[in-house]
């Protein structure tokens, strides 16, 4: 693998984000990266994603979102941009999980996402810039897949 | 989203014949599983193995379908992926769940 490098970009609808993840993952794999990772990659890529278009666009005309991807031999990068609101406190949530040691009833049916994409993400940075997010999500390719 | 159900001596097995669940799928995903559980079995198996992927919102799903089928009823999960298995651990949600690596095994286990 030398320089592969490519750009997605769909409505900011939960339809068109599920279509377009799984274009992302399987142009990834095409352009060889490695198995091991692809699920890492593909969950967080997702929440990313998903968050963009669950919490970005409310209340503002739901626009595009952008997805760039370059991946090298040791490492890919993926930034995800929209031009929705900016995250609260312009940075990314610490994504601390609800606890599942509960009853029944209470078992926490979401917020997980930050959680998941600060797990397995190496790199996690956001930039607000003329009226854009950026989110950059780096994967180190060296080592096996953590967990 | 489609699902597909039987029963297999005392448990309902019920398929998800879809590659992944998500946030796309969610809601009608977590609606499927009420009105094919609605008034059955006390045990329920639902097989993954079919799904490759899983996000949070397909996650919050399950776990939704589980509580709606109350407290002496039980949702067993079957064959679940590598991807799927991972969210599953990650989020602890796999301490919560009986999990079983394919249907084959979830039927030959004891319901007790």
């Amino acid at each position: 693998m030398d320089q592969n490098g490519f750009e997605l970009s769909f409505p900011a609808t939960e339809v068109e984000a599920s279509a377009g993840i799984a274009a992302l993952a399987e142009q990834l794999s095409e352009q060889g990266l490695p198995e091991a990772h692809a699920g890492d990659v593909r969950i967080a890529l997702a929440e990313a994603i998903n968050n963009v278009v669950e919490h970005a666009y409310i209340g503002v005309e739901a626009a595009q979102v952008q997805v760039n991807c370059a991946l090298r031999a040791n490492w890919l990068e993926i930034r995800i941009s929209d031009t929705g609101l900016p995250l609260p406190d312009r940075q990314p949530p610490e994504g601390i999980p609800a606890s599942v040691e509960t009853e029944l009833q209470d078992l926490p049916e979401g917020g997980f996402g930050w959680f998941l994409i600060r797990r397995l993400a190496s790199d996690i940075r956001y930039e607000r810039r003329e009226g854009f997010n950026h989110l950059f999500l780096r994967f180190d390719l060296l080592s096996s897949s953590n967990g | 989203m489609s699902l597909t159900s039987t029963v297999t001596g005392d448990a309902q097995v019920i398929t998800v014949n879809a590659d992944r669940i998500d946030a796309a799928m969610a809601i009608q995903f977590k609606e499927d599983m009420r009105s094919e559980t609605e008034g059955g079995l006390e045990r329920v198996i639902l097989d993954l193995s079919g799904v490759s992927f899983i996000d949070s919102s397909g996650l919050g799903a399950i776990v939704a379908s589980m509580k709606q089928l109350g407290g002496a009823r039980r949702l067993d999960l079957a064959g679940l992926t590598p991807v799927v298995e991972k969210v599953f651990r990650l989020t602890r949600m796999d301490t919560v769940f009986n999990l079983f690596p394919s249907l084959d095994d979830a039927l030959t286990e004891d319901a007790g």
